[in-house]
This record gives structure tokens, C-alpha cells and sequence, in this order.
């Protein structure tokens, strides 16, 4: 099963027709301060370039992974607190001794050790990271899969390309992605382990009973439509149009994509056998069908007690599924499609406290990119081996990340979208961290 | 089991034996006293102040050349009043009780003189306020609780004090955030690793919450839209929440605090001295600093703080601010029509709060229907936006599942609920809220359904419990044996859901699906009408 097609051109045609920037100025020229939806999205389908990457998937780390015990080890030193390390696939790149199977394929992917941000509270900073904003009175900006989702539509004029949602969050955490200004209708569709059945999906009723449910529904909107604005169902409540897209979900093939058990044995023990490991095979079984983004979510990083062993413990669950991951998506042939990001809201302090815990970081931790013809093998940035530093080497801000991602789908990250408080805000106001992409 | 044959057992009996004796009263006429409706001496001073603000709806209707549609029925006014001041539509029980008021009656001032007496109208505002005051994040450990100042804020609300006693007090308290629970206003914005209250999140909170200003962007650089407001504004009001300390005695002012920032362009940290944003001459010195601002705030000439609470609560009344966004109004305006009138009113009135409620509600807008009564000639957008017409808007996570649960009961859910019923509705809110998707501060964006919303009414687990059949527990079910004919269950089963009777065609359409059908069957029929009210597009939308 591959992924389908994605016409490059959008649903405008392809060259020769207006590009962007053209229908930008033009409609400057006929005196419009701003564009309407669908006038944006026809500027925007004019210019999308060649073979891009498709999806997204983001491993969610919450709580706050320690840099030091992953992927930014400085082993020996006084902060490492006797933390080792072991030696991986790159010559020069060491990771923490949790990550064996990762380290394998050091060569697939490349790791930022010098990101910071402002934001050291676990809400606000998990909005940071997911949106490239920090959070911002009054409007809420959209995070990375709802970007793409609007940024990259449905081929053809289709309302959508595939009948299951185009962003999905596995394992949701206390924040999951959101559509923020662009609307709740980009939101993460939230799913569960994949051992139970995807929520709400099922009817309740057997389908006679079903048609009689319907029948009445009919019945009733009709009587509320009467008298009410004329277009109420397109411009206003989209009610109808949400029961049939959910309808068309609930009888999808796609929706066995959730559904791990039909994985050979041996996959499925290689991803491990817990609810991150099982969501991670899923993420692929998504992507595989052509869903945009993916957020997995892996809860329990906090570590302000006793920081060793509960780093320890969540890295025996993401070592084997990152690595998992990564595999089955080149096995598949996917990886060059597919953008996998490892993230976090922060990293953890250099010195130790009281409990044996590591507090709050946000001076300098790592995150993971790989795929999506994004270079492999790179450690970029440097912290500080004596922890003293806020300032690490070769700093990366969480918003160039943004821009990294959006660049390589071919999403114009300066684009400025219209938010609903009449203030144009760009895509992404990062750089593009120019190793990852060349 | 012993135990479940001698004491369990009966008393499950005795439960059933009560739930569906009252399930019999509810549809029998109900022997509780109507509502009485305001005095009249009370009414005279009310009418008046509506008076004046529907004329300021008349002229801006007039100008726009716009008519606007009749007006709405009791049940239908009823029903925007309790899911805006409860969170719920009324229930069958509370319906009757409508019914049963005098010809002639003020609807709407007899309903609001039933809500105030409801403890959950004080606990809902409380939670809808203070997403302005602190918003919906868990804060800071240990310092902060959110449950105790929604708490506090009901019991405020309940008092009916006034308004701006309760803003100076959430502006200046001292003590501890558990013994003085409005102190939490100040320790929401405690910074993590030290330092105590963030003056800059006071600051931008107090403008917007209290004063319908957005100074956030300031903190960083001057107005780059208009050449209003400079970084330095900004600054000069966090200055005033400088001296807030908080230490294991709670939170307290520490006279020797002062306030530093680097302005942008500059090379050093500067100190910084508080001052007021805008109306200088109503600034008095003495007490602490927060004192200071706390009553300048609130002074009745600061016409900026009446006109962003009588924004907030028409946006809770109606869905949908009178200028948006609601907590950034331009200060020197021009304003839509109303708000000022509106304004004014709730300053004179010396900021009653159910006073400024029943003028909104006793309003013009309010009693208007959401649809034209020629099906020909639809509402516009134009009515809508001049409030010729009451526009319809989503109802928030909250209230669907608070429609779901009620509608699902005969009677009220109110203070008199048992506790097993309470917890119970309380834990399948939160359930639900999550999946359907909860905006937290954002609250009037009006957004079009979803996908999920859909998946979950249609095959969600609330939806489902609520409505199966289940003579204990479910209207559908318990409507389903003891209402005296197919008519008489139709019509509660429409007024318990969507406060309304059927329309002709609805009956048209259900009651020969009801006829003959007894036991399980109609108990199956009764369940699959539920499901289609609970779903149609009227159920959760306010109209």
C-alpha cells in the first residue's frame, strides 16, 4: 500500500498558471487588504514545487526528556552523575547507554543538542514546541500537523484525500495538537492504544435501526433550517458535513491502518509491547495511508525524583519503537516521504537536586529530525559539560525547527496566514537550520 | 451476597420505587410553586434602563436599513437563560414550572429570579469568569489552586457583590492562597524556580480581564498599529504588582521591591515606576500599590473597566461579544451600539451584576428568535450583526454535555442533587469535554462542528448511557411507559431535549413510529428519538 498520489500542482494546475505571489499582488492591486480562505488557498496551490515529503511524525516526549541521558551525553563529566554512555553508528556521536538499538542508526537521522527556548513551565512550553510560538494572549496558534494539513489539501477539490482524519494524536497528553487559529476541524483526531478499538467510531445501533436514527435527524433539520440564514450548514455550523465525513470514517477501509494486531509477530515485538510501541506501528500503518501527521505521545519524563532510573525506564519503551520506526518506514520506502521528529517541552538540568532529580531546562536540549530528505547524521550545537552555561554553542531556537520542517514539505514557512483577530502572523518566524537541508 | 440480599437490595428497590414515582409527578401537573415575578416597583427602574439601551438597538438598526424578526417564545428565552447562567437547558421539571407562571408575566425576569436562587448559576459564572481572571491552566504547584477561587468567586456571585468589590479584592489581596482564596489571581502567575508573581502576566491580565485592553504586545516594543501605546505603558503598570511577594505565609506587599526592565534599544536595566496607562485624574495615592490600582480600576469614571465586563457577560448571554474580541475594545472608540448604554447603566447601578443580567437578558437582542417566521425570507448576516435577529452560535463543550446529561434526567440537577449523581455528572463532563474539545480561554471563537464532535454524539459513550433503555436512570425510557399517550411522551421527550414541542411534520414523522409499540420495542423507539434529537444541529447550537 503506498500513500496516494499528491498532484504537485494542488488542485490549480500546475505552471504556466499564477503563482503565488502573482495572485498576491494582484488582488493587493484590486485594493484587498487581505485574502479570503479560499482565495489563500488558491494563492497558495499555485505554487507548490516538485517530489516533497508528505507527513509527519512526531514523537512526543512529555514531561521533559533529559538531554544528558539521551541524545547529549557528556559522559565522565560531573554532571553526567555516572550516567554512561555508549558509542553509534557515526563516528564521533555518542548517545546515552538506554538508546543501543537507536544508536544503530545514527546515520538516519541527525540531532539539534543546542535548543532553547523561554518557556520552563510544562504548558506553556509543550505549546512552544508544538507551535514554534510561545503562547500568546487571545489566539492560539496552530501546531505542526494542522499547518501541513491546511498548508498541504486535498488533491482535486476533494473536501479530503483520505476518509480517516489527516492528523491524528496517539496517546494523547494533557495538550494534544490543535488547529488553534486555523479552526478546530484541524485539530488532532485523538486515539488510544491501539490494543482497543479507535473511539466512537462504532455504531451503537444495528443499520436498520441506524437508517430509523437518520430518518429522524432528517426530519429535524429540516424543521431548523427553516427561517434560518441561507447558507447556515456551509458558513456557519458545518454540522451535516461533519456527519458525513464521520460516517464516511466509520465505514473506512483506512481505519484498519489503526490496527496493529494484523502486524506479523516479529514487527510488532521489534516496536515492543507497550502502548508507545504499538502507537508508533500505527503512526506507520497511518502514514502508509496517506495521514499527514502523526503525534505519538510518550508520558512520564518528569523526572524531578530520582532522574537516572526514570530516564532509564522511558528509554527501554522509546529505544526499541524509534528504532522500529525508523526501519519499517525505509523498509516500506517511506522514510524519504516521511519527516520523524523526537520531541520535547524541555530538557533537564545539568546538576542533580535533593531527590536525585533533574529540574526544569529549557537553556539547551536536544531534539531528533530525520527523514524527509533531511541529512542524517549530524549532532548540532554543543551545551556546556560543566552545566554552568545558558548559552550552548551552535544554538537552534524551537521556531527554526518549525521552519526546518515546513521547508523541506515545500511550505512557504514566511507565509503570513490572516488569524481571526485580524493580525497576519507568519507560518513560522524561525530560520531554516541550513545543515539539515543541503 | 448476604449483604446484597439484606441491604443492598432493598434499598435499590426503595430507589426504583422513587425514581419512578417522581418520573409519574414530573408528567402529572407538579405541585411546586410557580416562580413569582419581580415586584412591580423594582420593574419600573428596570423597564426604564431597557428602554434606553433597546433604543440605541433601534437607531443602529435603523441606519443599517435592517428589520428585525419577531420575538421569541417563553421556553426559547427560558433555554438561552440556562444553558448561558447553568450550563444546562432547563429540565422537563423546570419547563412545567414555566408553564405554570400567570398570563402576562415577564418570562424572562421570572426565570432569572428562579436561576439566581439556583446555586448553580453562581458555580457556572464563577468557572466562566475565571477563565478571564486565570484562565484554564493548572498553574504553578502548590501555590496556586484554581478550585478555591472558582469556589470563592461562586460564593461572591452568589452574594450578588458587587462587581467591583470583587475585582479590588482579585487586584490586592494578601494572605494565604488557600485561607484567602482571591490571592490566587496573584499566585497563578508565580514563576517557577523563584522569583514569585510574574508582574508582567499581571499586567497583561489586569488590562485585558479588567480594563478590555491588549497591552501584550508592549511588553516588548511600542503599538506598531496605532500610535497609542508605548513599551513604557506597559512597564509602568507591571510596576504596580512589583512589590506582590509570596512566602510561606501567602502572598504579601514588600515595600522595598521595586521594578526593573530594559526598554528595547536600550543597553541597561532601568527602574521603573508604576503608572497608570490612561486617565491619570482618576488615580488616588494611598495604600499599597495594588491598592492604588485596584481603585483606579475601578473608579466610576474608569468607564473602560464597566465596558469590558458588560462585553463579557452579553458574550456569555448570547454566544457572541458586542465587540470583538471581547477583552480588547478600543479605548477611545467608536463603540456598537449598547455597550455603552450598557455601561452606564451597570456603573449607576453601583455594578450589580444580576441587575446588568436581567437588562441584557430584558433586552431587545435577547428576545428576538434566531429565525424569520417567513421561511421565504431567511435571517441575514445583517440581522445577526446589527442583533435584529439572536445569532446562532455553538454552545460550548460544557453545555453539550450538560444537555446530554439533563436532558437525560426529568428533574433539575441542582443543589439538591444526591452526591452519587453529582460525581457521576461531574466525571462524564470532564470525560467528555476532553474528547470534544475545550478552547479553554478562547471562548466566543464560534467555531463550525467537527469530526470528532460528530463521532462522539453519534457513538459516544454519554450519549449512549444516557439514552439506552434504563427505567432507572433514563428519561427516554421512563417516558416511554408512564406518559399518558404517544402525544403526551413526544412532546416531553422534544421539551426535555430541545425545550421546545414538535412542529407538525416532527410529529408527522415520530408519532406513528411510537404507535402500538409497547415494551421493549417502544423502549427502542424511544431511544432512537433521543439519538436523532441529540444530534441534530439545533442540540448544540444556542439559538
Amino acid at each position: 500500500m503506498k500513500p496516494p498520489a499528491f498532484s504537485p500542482h494542488g488542485a490549480c494546475g500546475g505552471p504556466g498558471h499564477f503563482t503565488r505571489r502573482a495572485l498576491l499582488k494582484s488582488s493587493a492591486v484590486a485594493g484587498l487588504g487581505w485574502l479570503t480562505p479560499l482565495a489563500q488557498q488558491l494563492a497558495r496551490g499555485a505554487e507548490k514545487p516538485g517530489a516533497r515529503p508528505q507527513s509527519v511524525i512526531v514523537l512526543w516526549m512529555e514531561g521533559g526528556a533529559s538531554q544528558l541521558e539521551t541524545f547529549d551525553p557528556h559522559p565522565g563529566s560531573a554532571i553526567a552523575y555516572g550516567a554512561k554512555s555508549i558509542k553509534t553508528a557515526v563516528k564521533g556521536i555518542q548517545f546515552g547507554e538506554g538508546l543501543p538499538l537507536t544508536a544503530e542508526r545514527a546515520e538516519d537521522f541527525s540531532i539539534l543538542r543546542a535548543v532553547t527556548s523561554k518557556e520552563g513551565d510544562h504548558t506553556r512550553a509543550i505549546y512552544n514546541v508544538k507551535t514554534g510560538y510561545r503562547p500568546f494572549p487571545g489566539l492560539i496558534h496552530p501546531a505542526i500537523g494542522s499547518i501541513i494539513c491546511h498548508e498541504m489539501p486535498a488533491p482535486d477539490g476533494k473536501a479530503a484525500a483520505i476518509d480517516i482524519p489527516s492528523h491524528i494524536s496517539l496517546l494523547p497528553g494533557q495538550n494534544p495538537a490543535r488547529g488553534g487559529y486555523l479552526g478546530a476541524q484541524y485539530d488532532a483526531f485523538q486515539a488510544y492504544d491501539p490494543v482497543k478499538p479507535v473511539p466512537d467510531v462504532r455504531s451503537r445501533t444495528d443499520d436498520e435501526r441506524q437508517r430509523q436514527r437518520l430518518a429522524g435527524l432528517d426530519v429535524l433539520e429540516q424543521s431548523f433550517a427553516a427561517g434560518r440564514l441561507a447558507d447556515m450548514e456551509k458558513t456557519r455550523t458545518l454540522h451535516r458535513t461533519s456527519i458525513e465525513r464521520a460516517r464516511l470514517m466509520m465505514s473506512s477501509d483506512q481505519l484498519a491502518a489503526f490496527d496493529v494486531s494484523v502486524a506479523p509477530k516479529a514487527v510488532r515485538e521489534a516496536f515492543g509491547d507497550t502502548p508507545f510501541g504499538r502507537s508508533c506501528l500505527a503512526a506507520v500503518r497511518l502514514v502508509e495511508v496517506g495521514v499527514r501527521c502523526v503525534e505519538v505521545t510518550l508520558n512520564g519524563w518528569d523526572t524531578h525524583i530520582n532522574n537516572h532510573e526514570g530516564q532509564a525506564k522511558q528509554l527501554g519503551i522509546l529505544d526499541p519503537a524509534l528504532a522500529a520506526l525508523i526501519g519499517l518506514l525505509k523498509e516500506r520506502d517511506l522514510y524519504e516521504n516521511t519527516i520523524v521528529m523526537v520531541a520535547t517541552e524541555f530538557g533537564r538540568t545539568p546538576k542533580l537536586n535533593l531527590a536525585e532529580g533533574r529540574d526544569h531546562w529549557p537553556h539547551g536540549f536536544s531534539v531528533l529530525l530525520g527523514g524527509g530528505g533531511i541529512r542524517g547524521g549530524l549532532a548540532i550545537g554543543e551545551t556546556d559539560p560543566t552545566g554552568e552555561s545558558e548559552e550552548p554553542a551552535g544554538k537552534v531556537h524551537v521556531e527554526d525547527i518549525h521552519a526546518t520542517i515546513f521547508h523541506q514539505l515545500g511550505i512557504d514557512y514566511d507565509y503570513e496566514l490572516m488569524t481571526p483577530i485580524g493580525r497576519p502572523i507568519a507560518i513560522s518566524d524561525g530560520r531554516v537550520i541550513r545543515e539539515l537541508t543541503s | 451476597m448476604k449483604l446484597f440480599l439484606t441491604r443492598t437490595l432493598p434499598r435499590l428497590a426503595a430507589m426504583i420505587a422513587i425514581m419512578i414515582g417522581l418520573g409519574v409527578m414530573m408528567l402529572r401537573s407538579l405541585d411546586k410553586p410557580p416562580v413569582t415575578p419581580l415586584a412591580p416597583s423594582a420593574q419600573e427602574n428596570l423597564s426604564d434602563e431597557i428602554a434606553r439601551v433597546n433604543a440605541a438597538f433601534a437607531l443602529a438598526r435603523e441606519a443599517a436599513a435592517v428589520s428585525p424578526v419577531a420575538e421569541a417564545d417563553a421556553l426559547t428565552l427560558a433555554r438561552r437563560l440556562s444553558l448561558a447562567l447553568t450550563g444546562a437547558p432547563p429540565s422537563l421539571e423546570e419547563i412545567r414550572r414555566l408553564e405554570a407562571l400567570p398570563a402576562g408575566a415577564d418570562a424572562v425576569q421570572a426565570w432569572l429570579d428562579h436561576l439566581f436562587a439556583d446555586r448553580r448559576y453562581a458555580d457556572y459564572l464563577a468557572e466562566r469568569y475565571a477563565r478571564a481572571f486565570v484562565g484554564v491552566e493548572t498553574g504553578p504547584f502548590l501555590v496556586y489552586r484554581r478550585r478555591r477561587l472558582v469556589t470563592w468567586l461562586g460564593d461572591e456571585i452568589a452574594a450578588n457583590r458587587p462587581y467591583d468589590e470583587l475585582v479590588r479584592q482579585l487586584i490586592s489581596a494578601e494572605g494565604l492562597w488557600t485561607s484567602h482564596p482571591e490571592t490566587n489571581f496573584i499566585t497563578v502567575s508565580v514563576m517557577q524556580g523563584g522569583g514569585g508573581p510574574d508582574e508582567t502576566k499581571l499586567a497583561a491580565r489586569t488590562a485585558r480581564a479588567f480594563l478590555g485592553v491588549s497591552l501584550d504586545c508592549m511588553q516588548c516594543h511600542d503599538d506598531k498599529f496605532s500610535d497609542r501605546w508605548k513599551q513604557r505603558d506597559f512597564h509602568q503598570l507591571a510596576a504596580y504588582f512589583a512589590q506582590a511577594d509570596t512566602s510561606i505565609t501567602g502572598v504579601r506587599e514588600k515595600r522595598s521591591k521595586e521594578y526593573e526592565t530594559r526598554y528595547l534599544g536600550e543597553k541597561a536595566e532601568r527602574q521603573v515606576a508604576p503608572q497608570v496607562p490612561f486617565s491619570p485624574e482618576l488615580f488616588a495615592e494611598g495604600g499599597s500599590r495594588r491598592e492604588q490600582l485596584a481603585r483606579w480600576v475601578t473608579h466610576p469614571g474608569n468607564t473602560a473597566f464597566a465596558r469590558v465586563t458588560v462585553n463579557r457577560t452579553w458574550a456569555i448571554l448570547f454566544g457572541r461579544p458586542l465587540s470583538e474580541p471581547v477583552d480588547d475594545i478600543p479605548l477611545d472608540g467608536p463603540y456598537p451600539a449598547g455597550l455603552d448604554e450598557l455601561a452606564t447603566g451597570f456603573i449607576a447601578s453601583g455594578y450589580d451584576m444580576q441587575r446588568l443580567i436581567r437588562v441584557i437578558a430584558g433586552s431587545d437582542p435577547f428576545r428576538r428568535e434566531s429565525r424569520s417566521a417567513d421561511p421565504d425570507k431567511p435571517v441575514t448576516p445583517e440581522q445577526e450583526s446589527t442583533w435584529a435577529a439572536f445569532p446562532l452560535t455553538p454552545l460550548r463543550p460544557e453545555q453539550v454535555a450538560g444537555s446530554i446529561i439533563q436532558s437525560s434526567t426529568l428533574e433539575a440537577l441542582d443543589a439538591s442533587t444526591h452526591i452519587i449523581h453529582k460525581l457521576r455528572r461531574f466525571g462524564e463532563t470532564q470525560d467528555f469535554v476532553k474528547r470534544y474539545g475545550d478552547r479553554g480561554e478562547d471562548e466566543f471563537a464560534g467555531e463550525s462542528g467537527t469530526i470528532p464532535q460528530r463521532l462522539l454524539l453519534m457513538n459516544g459513550k454519554l450519549v449512549d448511557e444516557r439514552t439506552q433503555p434504563n427505567p432507572i436512570m433514563n428519561s427516554s425510557t421512563r417516558l416511554a411507559h408512564y406518559a399518558p399517550s404517544d402525544e403526551a411522551t413526544l412532546d416531553a421527550a422534544f421539551l426535555a431535549v430541545l425545550s421546545r414541542y414538535p412542529t407538525d411534520p416532527e410529529r408527522g414523522h415520530f408519532s406513528p413510529l411510537l404507535d402500538g409499540q409497547t415494551n421493549k420495542s417502544r423502549e427502542r423507539t424511544m431511544a432512537d428519538l433521543y439519538w436523532s434529537l441529540i444530534n441534530s444541529t439545533e442540540f448544540s447550537w444556542n439559538r
